[in-house]
Order: C-alpha cells, then sequence, then structure tokens
C-alpha cells in the first residue's frame, strides 16, 4: 500500500494518479477468476494476498487426488468436492477480509448479465474451448461499450504464456487462434496396422476398438472404461512385441494430459496478476500484449504484441449498417449490397443465425435458395446480424438491415 | 483503469460501432464454413448434397473419378463440420464399404490432413482434394485395409481387377463390398 503512494518513473497516467483512489480501487473493483485448478489456486492466493478484496471464482470441476501435489488449496479430506466451493473457502479463512464467492457449473451456464458486473476477468483454464467462449462474450459486451478486459494464463509442461486482452480494442484469443499448438494425433494408418510405440496402441484402442465394441461413450473418469482400455491397449501392445503401456500412459494419452509443473504455474500466475494489480491501480504499465515463457532449456521469456486480425470472425468487422426499403425482396438487397463502394461484393453469398438466404455457389446450395430471391427481405430478416462472404474477398462481413 | 478509459477513447475516436445482441450473432465457426463452402472450386467429378435444408454443417459429397482404379465408381462421403471448425478438422466417412487400401471397411479414411496434418489454415476445398487425389491414387505405404494394400503392392493388374469386381457388388477375399457403379 505504501509502495502505491509513490508515482514510479514509468507510470503512464503520471498527472492522473491518485494513489488513494488506487488504494481503494483494488478493495472494491469485483473480479473474476476462471478455474479453481493449477493456475487457479496460485491466482487465488496471489490476488487476495495483493490486497483484492471482491473475487468471483467459477470452476465445473471437483477435485481429483491427483491434483493435490500441484493445487495446494485443497486437502484430502476435499478430493470429490467443488473445486471453485473449497478453494473458496480456503483462501477466505486464511486472509482477513477478503470475499469469496464460488460459483460451481460451466462458464457457459451464466448469463451474459453475470459478467458484466466484473471489472477485470482472469483465465486460467485448459481448454481451448472455454478460452473461446469467454472470449467471444466479452467481445460481445464491448459491442454494447462494457469492456472488461481479459487476463489469460496457460501453461503447458515447461512452457506457458500470459496476456492482455482488451476486447474490441486490441488483438483477441481468436485472432491468434492459429498459434494454438495442436493435440497430438498419430496417423489412422499406423494405429491401424503398423503400431510402433504405447500411444499407437492405446488410440488403437480409444479410436477403433471401443467405437467397435460399446454403443456408449467412453467416460475417462469412469474406472471400468479406463481399465478395459488398458487391458485392450497392453492386449495390443503385446501382439506387436511394444512395451510401455502402463495406466498411466492410458489415461494420459485419451485424456490428452500433459503434465502440469507446479513451478510453471506459480509463474505465469504471478504474471498474471500483476497485470490485475496494474490495471485496478494504474500504478505500472500493462503487459501489452503477450507474454511467452519458456522454462525447459534454461529459463526465457519474450513478449510482443499480436496483431489485431481484421477479418477475425470474434471481433474483426464491426457491424456495418445497410439501409433497405420496405418493399425489397432479397434481390434488389443483394443489388445494393453489390453497389455499395464501401462493400464492393461480385458474387456475396449470406445467411443469419436461423438461415441461409442465398448462396452463390456451389450449385447445390444455389439451387436450394434461389427461391428467397424473389421472396421479401422483411420477411426473411429481422434485426438479427447478417454474414456476407464473398469468394474473392479475404473477409466476411457482418450486416444489420434497417428498413426505411 | 485509466488506461482502459485511455484506450476507449481512443477507440471511440476512430470509429462509432454498431452493435447486435448475442442471441442473434452467428458462431465464427459458421461465418468460416460460409466462406470456405461458397469458395470451394472442385472439379465435374465431385458434388456436393445438402440434404437438411438451413443446415450447411453436415453435407454429402459424391466423387466420380473419370481416370484410375476407381474409375466410373460413384463414392459417397459424409462430411460434418463441429463448432470448433476450423481447429477441429471436418470429420468424413466413406459412406459405402469399399475396396481401398487407405479406406476401411466402416468408411474411416487415412488421409493425413484429416488428422495429424490438419490446420486450421487449411479448408474444406483441400480436404475434398485430398480425397479426390486418395481415389485417383491409392497408396500401400499407409494402409488400412492391409489386404487391399497388399495386392496392390504386389500385383498390380490384381489390385484393378479386385477394385473393379467389389465396385461392381461382390465379394473379394471373402468380404463382401458395396455396389458403386
Amino acid at each position: 500500500m505504501e509502495l502505491l503512494g509513490k508515482i514510479g518513473p514509468y507510470n503512464e497516467v503520471a498527472d492522473e494518479y491518485d494513489a488513494a483512489a488506487s488504494v481503494e480501487a483494488l478493495s472494491e473493483s469485483k473480479v473474476l477468476v476462471i478455474g479453481a485448478g493449477g493456475l487457479g489456486c496460485e491466482i487465488l492466493k496471489n490476488l487476495s494476498l495483493t490486497g483484492f478484496k471482491k473475487i468471483h471464482v467459477i470452476d465445473m470441476d471437483t477435485i481429483d487426488i491427483s491434483n493435490l501435489n500441484r493445487q495446494f488449496l485443497f486437502r484430502l479430506k476435499d478430493v470429490g468436492k467443488s473445486k471453485a466451493e473449497v478453494a473458496a473457502k480456503f483462501v477466505e479463512s486464511r486472509t482477513q477480509g477478503v470475499e469469496i464467492v464460488p460459483q460451481f457449473c460451466k462458464i457457459q451456464d451464466k448469463p451474459l448479465d453475470y459478467y458484466k458486473q466484473f471489472v477485470c476477468i482472469i483465465c486460467g483454464l485448459d481448454s481451448v474451448e472455454a478460452r473461446r467462449w469467454i472470449n467471444a462474450t466479452l467481445v460481445t459486451l464491448a459491442g454494447e461499450d462494457i469492456i472488461i478486459p481479459l487476463i489469460d494464463g496457460g501453461t503447458e509442461g515447461f512452457k506457458g504464456q500470459s496476456r492482455v486482452i482488451f476486447p474490441s480494442i486490441n488483438s483477441c484469443y481468436e485472432c491468434t487462434l492459429d498459434l494454438v499448438t495442436p493435440k497430438i494425433t498419430y496417423p489412422v494408418c499406423t494405429i491401424a496396422t503398423t503400431p510402433r510405440l504405447p500411444e499407437h496402441c492405446i488410440e488403437w484402442a480409444n479410436e477403433i476398438e471401443w467405437p467397435r465394441i460399446h454403443s456408449t461413450k467412453f467416460d475417462a473418469d469412469n474406472p471400468d472404461h479406463v481399465e478395459w482400455m488398458y487391458q485392450t491397449s497392453l492386449a495390443r501392445a503385446e501382439s506387436f512385441n511394444i512395451t510401455g503401456v502402463t495406466k498411466s500412459l492410458t489415461l494420459g494419452v485419451v485424456k490428452n494430459i500433459i503434465p502440469a509443473i507446479a513451478s510453471t504455474n506459480a509463474i505465469i500466475a504471478a504474471s498474471c496478476c500483476n497485470e490485475a494489480f496494474k490495471l485496478i491501480t494504474n500504478c505500472n504499465p500493462m503487459l501489452d500484449d503477450y507474454m511467452m515463457y519458456s522454462g525447459d532449456e534454461s529459463i526465457f521469456t519474450y513478449t510482443y504484441k499480436n496483431i489485431k486480425k481484421s477479418d477475425c470472425p470474434v471481433c474483426g468487422n464491426d457491424l456495418k449498417v445497410v439501409k433497405a426499403e420496405k418493399w425489397w425482396n432479397l434481390k434488389e438487397f443483394i443489388e445494393e449490397i453489390k453497389h455499395q463502394k464501401d462493400i464492393q461484393m461480385t458474387n456475396p453469398s449470406l445467411s443469419t443465425k436461423f438461415q441461409k438466404l442465398y448462396f452463390s455457389s456451389p450449385e447445390s446450395l444455389r439451387l436450394a435458395t434461389e427461391k428467397n430471391l424473389q421472396m421479401k427481405l422483411s420477411d426473411l430478416v429481422g434485426d438479427e446480424e447478417v454474414i456476407v462472404t464473398d469468394p474473392k474477398l479475404p473477409i466476411s462481413l457482418r450486416v444489420r438491415i434497417v428498413f426505411n | 483503469m485509466l488506461k482502459l478509459r485511455q484506450l476507449q477513447k481512443q477507440k471511440q475516436q476512430e470509429k462509432q460501432q454498431e452493435t447486435i445482441s448475442s442471441e442473434s450473432k452467428v458462431q465464427s465457426s459458421q461465418i468460416r464454413l460460409q466462406k470456405d463452402i461458397t469458395e470451394l472450386d472442385l472439379p465435374p467429378s465431385i458434388k456436393l448434397q445438402f440434404p437438411n435444408e438451413g443446415d450447411i454443417s453436415n453435407f454429402i459429397i459424391t466423387i466420380q473419378p473419370r481416370e484410375g482404379y476407381y474409375k466410373n465408381g460413384k463414392f459417397r462421403f459424409s462430411v460434418g463440420v463441429t463448432d470448433n471448425f476450423p481447429m477441429e478438422p471436418p470429420k468424413i466417412k466413406c459412406l459405402q464399404k469399399i475396396y481401398h487400401p487407405n479406406i476401411d471397411l466402416e468408411g474411416n479414411i487415412c488421409l493425413n490432413i484429416l488428422r495429424e496434418d490438419w490446420s486450421p489454415v487449411l479448408n474444406l476445398n483441400s480436404v475434398i482434394i485430398g480425397l479426390n487425389f486418395l481415389l485417383l491414387e491409392p497408396n500401400s505405404n499407409d494402409p488400412l485395409n492391409k489386404q487391399a494394400a497388399n495386392v496392390l503392392s504386389k500385383n498390380k493388374n490384381l489390385f484393378a481387377s479386385n477394385v473393379k469386381s467389389s465396385m461392381r457388388g461382390g465379394y473379394v477375399d471373402d468380404e463382401y463390398y458395396d455396389h458403386i457403379m
């Protein structure tokens, strides 16, 4: 608190900086932590010890015995309970004056309004899908002029990253989706006929034998399922003279587990919480906007700014308003789009969330949607957005129609 | 939050933007799919069918090779695209039981860009061209149907005649194959 009283030499807003306001902001700002796992435990601990007083935490998972080595807010007696609830209670009991509200559910289960109450969201997630969801949600909110910064941390073994996303202002998660390391997969033919590694045998059991023999989906949390998978993989491995199929490897392959390293989590969580602290207190310049950390061969970090993609499907194209006459049919509207100077499309295809309006190709879709051309535009579209693409242009356009 | 205010001000100066409620927002996977589908550039031997009105995520491709071992066969594949597209590759299966070294009897296909070499920079067109290539040039190096692969590598003439009889709907090595001419 004392340090916040002094203006640092790098402070970006030195003339507006107010130490008292910073201290107050710290205890008044409501922040959300998504994920109460490896990163989440660290983040919750860091935030509460930094001086944040109003924290929500959301996690759909329950505590597993294998979490206990690094998720230090959990004890043996907590196994099977909600991660969010146990973590919240533990941190509250250790830190004075902190209020942590746990949510034991999926992030997708909360309405848009729930997210509006936070000034900042910090993510310690392990799934690309959840990140994409929260990112898209926050970009949507940014459209309503509610900008909630997203601080995203991620670790994978000895490597990690943290980044700061100001939705709709700088590059979003979707802008850099092609940088995500793909899931390790093996060629089907190798799995099916020429396995060389224990992983090939497990993938064979998982992908080829399981669906052939069982009608239900494989559940990695069901011990019987895992045992079957292990035995099947083992038998396959033996018939090919492959060694090394173990139960933990089986689980690792089918659940796509990468060993988590406690120190990586600590470093990345520290970086995330540092960013949250700087954001709320204005004390120092923030990360702009991506930091990668690599600790597998010596320690190395690198910071750079991702570029906001103008054709990003989530944050790229702002909605464009096109005016239309009430009596227009779809064909007349398409002509209008073709002739608007700032759109300039020659062969547009249009759709909404609910239906395809018109597809210029392939042939089969063109024939199927042709009948819409003569239909009244106002019967086809309300105030939902219309997606317009054109083979000639790399971007897609989000359009809202306003009737005269 | 001063930093954020600064950024917001900058942005507002740049432009005024329109908004839309999230309920009527189109998912990004659908936008990408719309782009991919309308940009397909395929030879006349490949046709697409969309059996469900309003659904572009699930469709059927029919390939009728004009040369090679599989000349004149009519091969049908189902294509399914998930909400995680293009992170996840499209899921493609052969709908008929065919005699092919790289396609097994359940219709699973061994094509690198459908699995380990898929990347979001690839698109539907590349995948369909890949499928077409597999029918024009079956290869015995990555077998899914081992027997077929063995025959192809040892005796090309026998392979060609096996393919012909399988396509007419008949037995090859005690296995019945669908009629696809």
